[in-house]
């Protein structure tokens, strides 16, 4: 947290001393299907944009895409409308980002969740979501009284599992007894989007002894925040900070970043600083955190704080490796 | 006196449509005025959008082209009094048997040979998953509206677990298969025209276009001048009939749920072999939904589909570009547009046909010296 905060205070302070670019600056950025109110990945990134916006006065041209053809022929009418920096969210966007940026090589591309591919004119930005995880799963395990902590992830792809295996990793870190009883919603991109089933699978976590419940849901985690809170257990949170969503009934969240990400990509393109590449966003690089605030300052202990501050130390340091889904499509925990 | 007259034929498929049509989109211009646009000029924008700015012809054809391929597949099952709410998974799995073909032979057959065994497999797996929802209604009675709804999420489980495990391309993590090689990927329209030398701007637009019109010539040929079709409309009218006319019911419908899965499944020739070229998660993004309204609409005639495909076509290519112009209409205005010009054309779709049957009636019916 602290080092995104260095950054962005930098951020501002070259701003300030910048002049205003070239004219022809014209940013824009291509939501994924859960659309830019998720309340959760999507709306991370509109956070972003809405920074950028706010200190720069620089309009942020969006879009949203409902469907696969939308996401090419959108990048490349908002380019043939003069966009100059692109930011496409969410791995999805991939293939048509790689189609685009080959056939604009003077326009500057970003993509957030990808890491995989190789243009000379885009970025990309990866999180470390499996640390964040291990974090708040070392916080549900501590504060687990009944031994069962529950997971609610949304679509069940490569990288939700990928929460999902930090966080058992960080829970058998506590005691090895735990049970994690995990579930996603769905298969399609509905599940992103389905509070009332996340609620249903939260509410049979509980009946089923959890009294921990982190979700990995976007839109999804709302009806499991929210089920919790109503059977007096604790939800964790996820993307953005949602301690607030309801007070003293949210143990943590992992926040992951990509409202960093998303400012970050569009304020170094306004400073002439672009450069393409993989950016990588872990808990050394305060791209994914857990989430301290006035709204769970009561649920967490000293002894929990010093646990996860000292998991946190060892997965920076290296003495903690956390298992990465993605690396080998596998969960050994 | 209260009787309502019938509606001519003529009025029935021509002017109730666009009548409906133009009630939806007064409505939607209601909605586009209370978020402070100038309606007048989002319809400018959407027809533009759909027709004229560079591509956009050939992205409006491309949407065309899905919504043909779903709308004959809900048509030819709503012939025999069927409701295949299915047309998405029978699609899915459709994309999965062209994919499964491409993947396991594009490196050893020429594209001569692959893109038509990849177009019947689509066809056949996609037939192949409505044959269980057919065979319950069939033989015990399951409604088939049920069990296709079920049977769309099945399709989504199977694509995932498939995708996201052994068809998932190594080294990334974006559940897709890798790309077939070229001689799988049917020719774009720009790739066929520009070899005879005609120059238009790139789109997704595809020869599956011309697949799906050959395939409304089938229909139209199957449902009015064969055996079959007869049976299956009979099936549709009266089943009692039917029975009492010794068509074998049960074979019957299984048979007309086939087609229909078979339809369905082409949609995905358009899709994986035409557009993405690899298997992805959601291709069909819901055009299987959107068939049940462009059937509807085009009053299950292929000649009214192909009107109609068009028509949600151009609304889907030229809403994006409103999109775009507008950051005020975003795409959740969009839903609700289209999802009014359903509710009147489809949903709504004869609220509007006593009054107007009576008023052409007494037009009709009016004396000699007042020339219409």
């Amino acid at each position: 947290m602290k080092s995104a905060f260095r950054l962005l205070a930098a951020a501002a302070v070259s701003l300030a001393a910048a002049t205003v670019q070239a004219a022809d600056f014209k940013p824009a950025v291509v939501y994924d299907m859960g659309g830019k109110f998720d309340k959760s990945f999507n709306e991370g990134v509109y956070n972003g944009v809405k920074r950028f916006t706010e200190e720069t006065g620089i309009e942020v041209t969006e879009f949203e895409v409902t469907n696969e053809a939308q996401r090419q022929r959108a990048m490349e009418r908002l380019i043939q409308r003069g966009a100059t920096v692109l930011l496409g969210v969410g791995f999805g966007q991939a293939d048509a980002i790689t189609a685009v940026a080959e056939a604009n090589p003077d326009v500057q591309f970003g993509i957030i969740d990808v890491f995989w591919l190789d243009q000379p004119n885009l970025r990309q930005y990866s999180f470390k979501e499996h640390e964040g995880s291990y974090l708040v799963g070392v916080a549900a395990a501590m504060k687990s009284e009944s031994g069962t902590v529950g997971f609610v992830g949304g679509m069940d792809v490569p990288l939700i599992r990928k929460f999902a295996c930090g966080y058992v990793q960080g829970v058998k870190s506590v005691s090895a007894d735990i049970q994690v009883l995990q579930n996603m919603t769905g298969t399609t991109p509905s599940a992103w989007n389905d509070p009332v089933k996340g609620g249903e699978l939260a509410q049979s976590q509980i009946d089923r002894g959890a009294d921990v419940v982190y979700h990995a849901a976007g839109g999804t985690g709302i009806g499991v925040i929210q089920t919790t809170a109503d059977a007096g257990k604790l939800a964790i949170g996820v993307d953005a900070n949602q301690n607030y969503l309801a007070p003293g009934k949210v143990l943590t969240s992992m926040v992951k970043r990509v409202d960093v990400a998303a400012y970050q990509h569009f304020a170094d393109a306004h400073k002439g600083m672009f450069s393409a590449g993989v950016v990588q966003l872990g808990l050394a690089e305060g791209g994914v955190d857990w989430a301290v605030d006035e709204y769970n300052r009561d649920l967490v202990s000293g002894e929990i704080e010093a646990a996860v501050a000292a998991a946190k130390e060892a997965i920076i340091s290296g003495a903690i490796t956390v298992h990465n889904y993605e690396e080998d499509q596998s969960c050994p925990f | 006196m209260s009787s309502v007259p019938p509606l001519p034929r003529w009025a029935d498929v021509g002017l109730l449509p666009i009548i409906n049509l133009v009630i939806a989109l007064l409505v939607s211009g209601l909605v586009v005025l209370a978020v402070g646009e100038n309606p007048l000029r989002a319809i400018d924008i959407m027809l533009q959008g759909a027709f004229l700015y560079e591509g956009s012809l050939g992205y409006t054809l491309y949407y065309t082209t899905n919504f043909i391929f779903t709308g004959l597949a809900v048509s030819v099952a709503f012939h025999a009094l069927l409701f295949n709410i299915g047309g998405e998974g029978q699609a899915y799995i459709g994309g999965l048997g062209a994919g499964l073909v491409c993947l396991a032979l594009d490196a050893v057959l020429p594209g001569l040979v692959l893109i038509p065994l990849a177009i019947v497999a689509a066809a056949a797996f996609g037939a192949g998953w409505a044959l269980a929802p057919a065979w319950l209604q069939a033989y015990r009675g399951s409604h088939v509206v049920i069990t296709t709804i079920m049977f769309n999420f099945i399709a989504a489980g199977v694509m995932v677990s498939l995708l996201a495990g052994p068809l998932i391309k190594p080294g990334q993590s974006s559940p897709t298969s890798r790309r077939f090689s070229e001689n799988a990927q049917i020719p774009d329209m720009q790739e066929i025209l520009g070899a005879v030398g005609i120059e238009i701007a790139r789109s997704p637009l595809n020869l599956s276009f011309v697949l799906a019109i050959a395939a409304c010539v089938f229909v139209w040929l199957l449902i009015w001048h064969t055996r079959f079709g007869y049976a299956v409309r009979t099936l549709g009218h009266s089943p009692q009939a039917a029975a009492y006319a010794g068509i074998r019911i049960p074979r019957t419908i299984i048979a007309a749920m086939a087609v229909s899965g078979g339809l369905a499944g082409l949609m995905a020739v358009n899709e994986v072999l035409g557009v993405q070229h690899r298997l992805l998660l959601n291709f069909t993004a819901g055009y299987g939904f959107t068939g049940i309204a462009v059937s509807l609409m085009g009053r299950n005639h292929p000649i009214g589909i192909v009107l109609a495909s068009l028509l949600f076509g151009a609304l889907y290519q030229g809403g994006s570009e409103l999109d775009l112009e507008f950051q005020t209409i975003t795409r959740d205005m969009l839903l609700v547009i289209q999802g009014l010009i359903i509710l009147f054309s489809g949903a709504l779709a004869y609220m509007l046909n006593p009054p107007l049957a009576r008023l052409i009636a007494s037009l009709a019916h009016r004396p000699r010296e007042a020339p219409a």
